[in-house]
C-alpha cells in the first residue's frame, strides 16, 4: 500500500493556496471599465502614444468612435484574460487524466502483457477525472450564465449581429452544448467509476468474470470515447473560434492530450518507483513508456503539420486567419509549442539507452507536458484575450492551483487500494516482461 | 599447422542456449552459431558487440534530410524562383510547409536504404555469394555450433557430447 508523503501532500497544499491566491490577484486587477483599460494602455504606449493622440485629437468624431471600439475590444479581451488563463489550466488536467483513461482502456482491450503492473497507477491519475469534470462543469455552466466572455456565441448581442454564428446557433447554443458536455462527463466517469469497481472486485474473485467485464465495458467506452472525443474538441476548444472550422482537429487535441497523458503516466510511475513502491516495475515498462511518449509525440506533430500545413498552402481567407493571428501575435509559443512537442522528445527519447534513464525521461517529460499545456494556450487564448496574451500571474497561479489539486486527488487515491492487481489474468507476464 | 574445428549440433534452442552458456564458461572460443532461426537472447549468451545499424540509419536520416533541403533550396528558391501559384519563392523558410513532405521522405529513404545496403555490406551478402552452410540442416531443423580446436580434440569432443549434443563432428577447414 502506497502512503501519501506528509512532504508532498504539504507540497500540494502550498501550490493550491499559491494558486487560489494569484488567481483571486488575476480577477480582482482585471480592468472594470474602459478608463482603466485606457491607462493601461496609455502606460504600455509610453511617450509615442502621446504624440498619436495629439494627431487623434485633431482628426473626425470617426475616429473617436473607432477608439471607443478598440477600447472596449481591448476591455473585454482583458477581461477575459483571468477566465481564459483558468479555462487553458481546468481543461488540461482534465484531459490529461482523460488521456490516462484512454491509454488504459486501450491497454485492456488490446490485452497488453508488459502494462498490468501500472494499472493501478493509471487508476488512482485518472481519480483526477471526477474532482476535474466537477469544477470543468461549473467552468462551463458560469460561462452559460454570462460570467466571462470566453465563448462569443454564448452572447446572443453576438449572434444577433452575426450571420455566421446564427447559422450555426442549431448546434451552438447553451442547453444543447452544456447537455453535450453533461453526457460525456458521465459517460467517462462512469466508465471510470466501474472500471476501477470491478479491476478491485478482481482482485477478491475466484474466476475471471470481472475481468471480461472490465474487457467488455473497456471496447464500448473506446467507441464512447472517440465519438464524444471530437465532439468534446468542437464544444470546448474549437467553438472559441465560431468562424473557423478544421476537421482534424478531434484527432489533434486528441494527439495532443493522450501524449500528456502517457507522460504523466510515466512520470508518476517513476516517481512512486524511485520511492520504493513498485517493485516489479523494471526499465523495460519505463522504456515501453518512452516509446510510447515518444510515438505519440511524433503523431501529434503529424497532425499538428497536417492541420497547418494544408490551411497553409491552399490559403483560404476563412480559414487561414486562424493561424495568422497565431503566427503574428503568438509567434514564440507557437512555434515554440513544435520545438517542445517535437524536435526535443525526438532527438532525446530516439536512443534506446536514454528511453531507461530516469532523470533524462524526468526532463523529456517535462518538456513535453509544458509544451502540450503551450499547445491548449495556444488553442483558446488567441481568440479570447488576442493580443493582450501573456504568461503571467493569471495564467502560473491557474496551472499552480490545477497542478496542486491533481497531486493532491492522484496521490490521495493511490493510498486506496494495492499498487499490485493481484488476479489479472495477464500480471504475471507483466511482472516478468523484459525487453 | 591444422585447421580443426569441432561441429557439435543440437536439435532444440534450449539446449544450444544451455551449450553456449557452457561452452563460454569453460573458455572454449565460439567461432560460430548456426540456427535456422533467431533465437532470443543468442547474441548475448554468445557476448556479441550490439549492433551500430541504428546509429548508421539516424545519420544516414540526417543526411537525407539536408539533401531534401540543400535540392529543394538550390531548386526552388536559388535556381529558379518561380512565382507558383502565389507559393512565396523569396527565402526557403518562406516556402518551407510546401518542402517539408520531401525532406522527410527524403529522411525515410536514406536512413532505410543506406541501412540496409550497410547490413548487406557488414554481413557480406550478395546476389551471387556462395552459400557458407556447414550442414544443410541448419536451414531446416538443426543448431550447429563451430567451435575451434587447439590440440585439445578428445577434451572437446567429449565435452560436447556431455552438452546434449546429438552428433558431434571433427572437421577439417580449409
Amino acid at each position: 500500500m502506497y502512503t501519501f508523503s506528509s512532504k508532498l501532500k504539504t507540497f500540494a497544499l502550498i501550490l493550491m493556496i499559491l494558486g487560489v491566491l494569484g488567481i483571486g490577484y488575476g480577477f480582482l486587477t482585471a480592468p472594470k471599465d474602459i478608463q482603466e483599460v485606457e491607462k493601461i494602455l496609455a502606460a504600455d504606449a509610453h511617450e509615442g502614444h502621446h504624440e498619436a493622440h495629439a494627431v487623434a485629437v485633431e482628426n473626425s468624431i470617426q475616429e473617436a468612435a473607432e477608439h471607443k471600439e478598440h477600447l472596449e475590444h481591448v476591455l473585454h479581451q482583458l477581461q477575459n484574460k483571468p477566465w481564459a488563463a483558468l479555462y487553458v489550466a481546468c481543461i488540461f488536467f482534465m484531459l490529461v487524466s482523460m488521456g490516462v483513461l484512454a491509454f488504459y482502456a486501450i491497454q485492456q482491450v488490446a490485452q497488453a502483457g508488459w502494462s498490468p503492473v501500472l494499472f493501478r497507477v493509471m487508476q488512482g491519475i485518472t481519480a483526477y477525472l471526477p474532482v476535474g469534470s466537477v469544477i470543468f462543469f461549473v467552468f462551463l455552466v458560469l460561462c452559460g450564465l454570462h460570467f466571462n466572455h470566453l465563448f462569443i456565441w454564448l452572447d446572443p448581442e453576438v449572434v444577433a449581429h452575426d450571420k455566421i454564428i446564427a447559422n450555426k446557433s442549431g448546434y451552438l447554443n447553451f442547453p444543447f452544448w452544456i447537455v453535450r458536455a453533461a453526457i460525456f462527463l458521465i459517460g467517462w466517469n462512469l466508465y471510470r467509476y466501474f472500471s476501477r469497481k470491478n479491476c478491485l472486485a478482481q482482485d477478491e474473485s475466484k474466476d475471471d468474470s470481472f475481468y471480461k467485464k472490465n474487457f467488455n465495458i473497456s471496447a464500448m467506452f473506446l467507441v464512447f470515447f472517440i465519438v464524444t472525443e471530437s465532439i468534446m474538441s468542437w464544444d470546448w476548444i474549437m467553438s472559441i473560434d465560431p468562424h473557423w472550422s478544421s476537421t482534424l482537429f478531434g484527432w489533434y487535441v486528441f494527439a495532443s492530450f493522450f501524449v500528456s497523458g502517457i507522460t504523466t503516466i510515466c512520470m508518476v510511475t517513476l516517481y512512486l518507483k524511485s520511492k520504493g513502491y513498485l517493485e516489479n516495475v523494471n526499465t523495460s515498462h519505463i522504456h515501453d513508456l518512452a516509446k510510447f511518449m515518444f510515438g505519440i509525440s511524433v503523431f501529434w506533430t503529424y497532425l499538428w503539420f497536417s492541420q497547418f500545413m494544408l490551411i497553409w498552402y491552399a490559403n483560404i481567407p476563412e480559414e487561414v486567419t486562424y493561424f495568422v493571428t497565431r503566427i503574428q501575435l503568438y509567434n514564440l509559443p507557437f512555434f515554440g509549442a513544435v520545438v517542445m512537442n517535437f524536435v526535443f522528445p525526438i532527438l532525446i527519447l530516439i536512443n534506446t539507452d536514454f528511453k531507461r534513464i530516469t532523470w533524462v525521461l524526468v526532463m523529456a517529460g517535462t518538456v513535453i507536458l509544458f509544451g502540450h499545456y503551450i499547445d491548449f494556450f495556444n488553442m483558446i487564448m488567441p481568440s479570447t484575450v488576442g493580443d493582450q496574451w501573456f504568461i503571467g500571474i493569471s495564467e502560473i497561479s491557474s496551472v499552480f492551483f490545477f497542478f496542486g489539486l491533481f497531486i493532491f486527488v492522484v496521490f490521495t487515491a493511490l493510498t486506496k487500494a494495492p499498487l499490485m492487481p493481484k488476479r489479472n489474468p495477464y500480471i504475471e507476464e507483466s511482472k516478468h516482461f523484459h525487453y | 599447422m591444422s585447421n580443426k574445428v569441432i561441429y557439435a549440433i543440437y536439435n532444440d534452442d534450449d539446449i544450444l542456449m544451455d551449450a553456449v552458456k557452457k561452452t563460454r564458461a569453460a573458455h572454449h572460443h565460439i567461432e560460430e552459431v548456426f540456427t535456422p532461426f533467431p533465437v532470443h537472447g543468442l547474441d548475448k549468451a554468445m557476448g556479441i558487440a550490439p549492433t551500430r545499424l541504428a546509429i548508421c540509419a539516424f545519420i544516414y536520416g540526417l543526411c537525407g534530410l539536408s539533401f531534401g533541403t540543400w535540392m529543394m533550396n538550390f531548386v526552388m528558391i536559388q535556381d529558379w524562383p518561380q512565382d507558383i501559384g502565389g507559393k512565396p519563392s523569396f527565402s526557403y523558410i518562406d516556402n518551407m510547409p510546401a518542402f517539408v513532405p520531401i525532406m522527410f521522405e527524403e529522411t525515410v529513404f536514406f536512413a532505410a536504404h543506406l541501412m540496409v545496403i550497410t547490413f548487406y555490406m557488414r554481413s557480406k551478402l550478395w546476389p551471387f555469394k556462395q552459400a557458407e552452410n556447414p550442414d544443410v540442416r541448419t536451414t531446416d531443423d538443426h543448431f550447429l555450433m563451430e567451435v575451434a580446436v587447439n590440440n585439445n580434440e578428445e577434451e572437446l569432443v567429449s565435452f560436447f557430447q556431455k552438452t546434449g549434443a546429438v552428433e558431434v563432428k571433427v572437421i577439417e577447414k580449409h
